[in-house]
């Protein structure tokens, strides 16, 4: 039998097309790599995902489970090469409608979408729900991606840019869009430099084990160029976000800490690199004792991660301040609960990725990535090289959500183009993603929270075990942040928090949207339900009566301003009250499904804890009259392109529409640290305003023009309306030190203070508010939780952009919902998406958002952050929800069917 | 790469070259692809695709035929008897529209997950596989044809043609209910199907099955047997009598103790749907 046939003829978008391939091969990768159609993404390699989607004669298939071979003399649609008219209003509509974020997503939801529309031009949402049912966005929360099809038959061309001064504010659609939804955005896994050399890892088949190499010459085949263990590293094998706390070796030495941790990587010819059975590779293993839980990690005679750290304890966080025992003590009513977390997975639709290449004496990597600069800084420590000879170009990040914080491809990608000279890359499968990088850390909280007679606070005592795995990641900064959060946004007069990371040999927990308190919040605002029964009063009320004010203290001992909080409840009131009503009523005709109600709060701060973490914009007006802005915050979908543009137009007093954005780059772009802690809106952005201010004062100044005078940009010209008119001619300006005609560079650190050992101290100069509502049905027999709406009121103190504003919102709507509901991040058991599972497009509540405006003293134009903040308060709402629907308490997350179904049974 | 990868066009030659040798009997790959990590299929590959005679549902005098190439999609379009709704409904239940463009029956029970969606409903049918080889054409039960979790009785030589369904069986109507912790995209935690008969207001035939609840989905022969003779009344069905004929386990999606009772309570809403639409009806 030799029916081996390595041409294979089919059409693309209406062309006929021949390519030599195996055919037992993906129809994905000889759709990317053979013919170069970038826009089909891999996501899983299962079909869990829906990101390669096509369509083949007319039909969308995941083309990670077709072989090439199958579609012979078929007829294939890519999003780059689908016939129609459908592809072009989804697009248009998709940016109208803001509903790509990362854009990851995009060409699967675009090409489900065209196959829908073709059978249905006006399609209902549950049609749109059926058919996009497939594919998995990890940003949206779907919302707006079922507007942008409904609407797609009826999109209107885009509104036309806002004009100057006027763009903080516009529902402006995302600057940065039209990459996103035409498939051309390059994504860590979409730039392969010519020649370029393809990297594996080996990695761990056990949680702890040490390992012995073997005879590597013996086994290295023919097209392998180098394999590289950690005797190969030159510089310092121990990185870390924490550089004091740095731990982690880019390639372990002698023992593995975690499932999945990598020891070695394999360089060399793609299809042969690509083709190694790496279970063939030369090592022993010798498993050794682990525990991967804090409970189990945390015990006395748990084995050991680090010498170093005794007890398994990475570190401890406290802030006290007025004498909590007493006054709970002395309190009317206490209540008293704990909660246990899981394990969360990011679940970003783009595994790890990236390129990296010798550019003279430097090392270019181009990955996704959160932080650039704090990549550039510890890959170049890992290589021992300085840091001008690694050059960081952030590629395109499919989602991010704190995971893309730490080092990944790194400095792996270094290792490996130090070692053979070539260029090299480097794709997670979606199992590696999900064994090496960092998961939201399991927490165990328990708390007392106390009120006085007529219901207000007067103490909380509260700590918490939070499983860090096996490195130190961001660990601290989880530590540190729940005790300065977890009284929530109330007047909390005595309080003792307390929190300790603990070792294990799970994988490595860090950043996840809300460093820890979003565990936290489950704790505290699950109690303020029982202590509000305690106590006699509506939940809503009870949390208006104790919601911070402006001039309060926090247990940090700061006092604030511009505190949004009780006007977020406020607004929730006449929600809250119908859809109480509303709840009663259904509940009277239906004892099997029955309605619940929820409601809970958030406060968080922006920016580093009590660390200095500034950003520095730079503008530049070029000779021939182009407006650069130099924008060194990663866009990980949230929209930074657009709001600190934004901010930037509106400080200058030109239009947004004539800003080029620059980077970001380490080579070309100053730093805006790193896309976490809800920061960049405030912080960059605050740096954006002060920059704008520099510039248009300069050009005011060269004018003699009051503050209020008119700019405009034209013909290489700035043109200065004040009464008469003036201008200033660029072409005949000299260019200054950074290559520009005129330019200002400005740098914003927010004023804060190290916190003393009882956590009192000035931990964040802007804080964010926010509250939501959950409605939701509980089967009561089944133990199912089917949410039907969500209403957010947050405090953005202005609203820089609405429409992304409310995409945040959507988002972390979704992300709180599977944190409440369904996502459980098993190690060694749910290294996929099918057995850890995110919300579909199925499984999202109608989200009714609205944007409260307390100006802040401090942010930009009275911004605050919101990116964070919007997940918070969705799982503690979503729990009191059920618990008002059933009187069952579940205290451990997610709650899942079973678990509620226990809960339920508990009580009766 | 694979090895060799061989597409026929019709049955003969495929039944041929497995006689020849092992080969990865391939066909919509939603599982076989999605269970590797690897850029291509490994192994020597066999492309069932390109015999259009494998793909198709017609009937006889005494069966429905449904080709063992015949995709979810197709079982979703086509015009089929009421006690084929309950299939049609495991049909939209199979992991997404891209998943049921491209999986097939025959991958559906060759894969023999415990919790294949397919599987219940054609229990109720009485289903029977047809396995084809150079050696001729056998048929086999497919409660004997699924032996265990991934396991089946096909012979290294034999493709599964079609899967049969006698005409004897296909009356009355069907209903199928999916439990799972997401809407789309999500492996069950239990699933239920049912086929009843319903003459001169009593239940002459009762067929039911769940899936996801053991090793292999199972029909319920005691629950049947309590609803034969009397009027539809769900609640017949106990905890206990379901509880009986499953043996499940703990995994990551559930418990065992919770998928006994959720199984009860889902075949109890099955047969309610039934009753449901009858009073519609009247």
């Amino acid at each position: 039998m030799n029916k081996h046939s390595p041409m294979i003829s089919f059409t693309v978008g209406g062309a006929s097309r021949s390519v030599t391939a195996d055919p037992a091969r993906r129809l994905s990768e000889v759709l990317r790599d053979d013919l170069n159609l970038k826009s089909v993404k891999i996501g899983c390699d299962a079909g869990d995902c829906g990101a390669c989607t096509v369509l083949v004669d007319g039909e969308q298939q995941c083309a990670c489970l077709t072989m090439a071979g199958q579609v012979a003399g078929r007829q294939v649609e890519t999003l780059e090469t689908a016939g129609g008219n459908e592809i072009p209003r989804l697009q248009q509509s998709f940016l109208a409608h803001g509903a790509a974020q990362c854009g990851i997503c995009t060409p699967g939801m675009l090409m489900a979408g065209a196959e829908l529309l073709r059978r249905s031009a006006n399609p209902s949402v549950a049609e749109v729900e059926d058919a996009l049912g497939g594919v998995l966005c990890r940003c949206t929360g779907y919302a707006k991606i079922i507007d942008a099809v409904v609407n797609a038959h009826s999109v209107k061309e885009l509104e036309a840019p806002p004009e100057a001064g006027a763009s903080v504010g516009a529902r402006l659609p995302r600057l940065d869009g039209g990459p996103k939804v035409d498939g051309t955005e390059s994504f860590g896994a979409d730039h392969r430099p010519a020649g370029s050399l393809l990297v594996r890892a080996i990695r761990s088949p056990h949680f702890h084990a040490s390992f012995k190499i073997g005879d590597l010459e013996a086994w290295t085949p023919k097209g392998v160029s180098g394999v590289i263990t950690a005797a190969d590293i030159k510089g310092e094998n121990s990185f870390g976000v924490i550089p004091p706390l740095a731990d982690q070796p880019a390639l372990a030495e002698n023992a593995a800490r975690f499932l999945g941790e990598a020891v070695a990587l394999i360089v060399g010819e793609p299809e042969v690199v690509e083709a190694l059975d790496l279970t063939a590779f030369p090592i022993t293993w010798m498993p050794l004792p682990h525990e991967i839980t804090q409970a189990a990690a945390g015990a006395p005679g748990a084995p050991q991660l680090h010498d170093h750290r005794p007890d398994n304890t990475l570190i401890r966080g406290r802030v006290a301040s007025g004498d909590t025992d007493a006054a709970l003590g002395a309190a009317a009513h206490t209540v008293t609960g704990s909660v246990e977390t899981s394990y969360v997975e990011h679940a970003y639709i783009e595994p790890e990725a990236g390129a990296a290449w010798m550019d003279g004496d430097v090392l270019v990597i181009q990955a996704c990535t959160q932080a650039p600069v704090m990549d550039r800084d510890d890959t170049a420590k890992v290589l021992g090289l300085s840091h001008d000879c690694v050059r960081i170009i952030p590629a395109a990040a499919g989602g991010g959500f704190g995971a893309k914080l730490d080092l990944s491809v790194q400095p792996l990608l270094g290792l490996a183009v130090l070692k053979t000279g070539q260029p090299c890359h480097m794709v997670w499968s979606r199992t590696e993603s999900m064994l090496a990088s960092t998961k939201r850390h399991p927490g165990s909280l328990t708390a007392t929270i106390g009120a006085d007679v007529d219901g207000r606070i007067t103490a909380m005592k509260v700590h918490g075990e939070f499983n860090t795995g096996a490195y130190s990641s961001w660990g601290p900064t989880v530590a540190t942040r729940v005790p300065v959060h977890a009284s929530g946004p109330y007047l909390t007069p005595n309080y003792l928090a307390t929190s300790r990371a603990v070792h294990s040999n799970g994988p490595t927990s860090g950043a996840f949207r809300g460093f820890g308190v979003p565990q936290a919040a489950i704790a505290q605002e699950t109690l303020y339900d029982e202590l509000a029964k305690a106590c006699g009063k509506d939940r809503l009320e009870f949390r208006r009566l104790n919601a911070l004010n402006d001039g309060d203290t926090t247990p940090c001992g700061q006092v604030l301003q511009g505190v949004g909080i009780a006007e977020c409840l406020d607004t929730l009131r006449p929600d809250w009250e119908r859809a109480l009503r509303e709840a009663t009523l259904h509940n009277t005709a239906d004892k099997v499904k029955r309605r619940g109600v929820g409601v809970a709060s958030c406060w968080y701060g922006c920016g580093n804890t009590a660390l200095p973490n500034p950003s520095t914009i730079r503008l530049g007006l070029t000779t021939d009259g182009a407006l650069r802005i130099h924008q060194g915050a990663t866009d990980i979908g949230q929209g930074a392109n657009t709001v600190i543009t934004q901010i930037a137009a509106d400080a200058l007093g030109l239009p947004v529409d004539q800003f080029e954005l620059i980077g970001p780059d380490t080579f070309l772009t100053p730093d805006c640290g790193k896309t976490s802690a809800s920061r960049q809106t405030y912080i960059t952005g605050k740096a954006a305003e002060l920059s704008g201010k520099a510039l248009r004062a300069a050009i005011l100044r060269m004018t003699n023009a009051g503050d209020d005078a008119r700019l405009a940009l034209t013909g290489g010209k700035i043109v200065v309306e004040d009464g008469g008119i003036s201008e200033i001619d660029l072409s005949a300006l000299p260019q200054d030190d950074l290559g520009y005609a005129l330019s200002a560079e400005e740098t914003y650190d927010p004023p804060t203070t190290t916190l003393d050992e009882n956590g009192q101290g000035t931990p964040y100069a802007v804080y964010g508010y926010g509250a939501q509502i959950a409605e939701l049905e509980v089967d009561m027999k089944l133990g199912t939780t089917k949410v039907i709406r969500i209403t957010a009121a947050h405090d953005l103190g202005k609203v820089i952009n609405p429409l992304l504003a409310e995409g945040q919102i959507e988002g972390g709507i979704a992300q709180g919902l599977g944190l409440a509901l369904m996502e459980e991040f098993l190690p060694g058991r749910t290294n996929n998406l099918h057995d850890y599972l995110i919300p579909t497009i199925g499984d999202m509540p109608a989200i009714k958002s609205i944007l409260i405006e307390k100006p802040d003293p401090e942010g930009p134009m009275g911004a605050k952050g919101l990116g964070e903040h919007v997940l918070i308060p969705t799982a503690p709402a979503i729990l009191n929800a059920i618990r008002h629907a059933t009187g069952a308490k579940v205290t451990k997350v997610p709650a899942l069917p079973h678990r509620v179904l226990a809960a339920i049974k508990a009580i009766r | 790469m694979a090895n060799r990868y061989f597409r026929p066009d019709n049955l003969n030659d495929a039944l041929a070259a497995l006689a020849e040798g092992d080969l990865v009997r391939a066909a919509g790959c939603t599982d076989l692809l999605a269970a590797t990590e690897r850029k291509s299929l490994p192994g020597d590959v066999l492309d069932l695709t390109g015999i259009t005679a494998l793909r198709g549902i017609s009937q006889t005098d005494n069966q429905m035929r449904i080709g063992g190439g015949t995709t979810w999609t197709d079982i979703i379009r086509a015009d089929l008897p009421a006690a084929f709704d309950g299939l049609k409904l495991a049909a939209r239940e199979v992991g997404s529209v891209q998943i049921q463009n491209r999986g097939t029956i025959a991958g559906n029970l060759c894969n023999a997950s415990p919790a294949a969606d397919g599987v219940p409903p054609l229990l109720t049918l009485d289903a029977v596989v047809e396995l084809s080889s150079l050696r001729g054409v056998r048929q086999l039960p497919l409660a004997e044809f699924i032996t265990g979790p991934r396991q089946i009785a096909l012979e290294p030589d034999e493709v599964l043609t079609a899967v049969l369904v006698p005409v004897a069986a296909t009356g009355g109507s069907s209903h199928f209910l999916k439990l799972g912790a997401r809407k789309y995209l999500v492996i069950s935690i239990a699933m239920t199907a049912a086929r009843i008969v319903v003459e001169d207001g009593v239940v002459s035939e009762a067929a039911l099955a769940v899936g996801s609840c053991g090793p292999v989905a199972t029909r319920l022969p005691e629950a049947e047997t309590v609803l034969i003779g009397a009027p539809l009344d769900p609640t017949r069905i106990t905890d206990a009598i379901v509880k009986g004929a499953l043996s499940p386990i703990d995994d990551v999606r559930a418990d065992a103790e919770y998928r006994q009772t959720s199984a009860a309570e889902l075949v109890r809403r099955t047969l309610a749907h039934f009753v449901e639409s009858a009073e519609v009806a009247a």
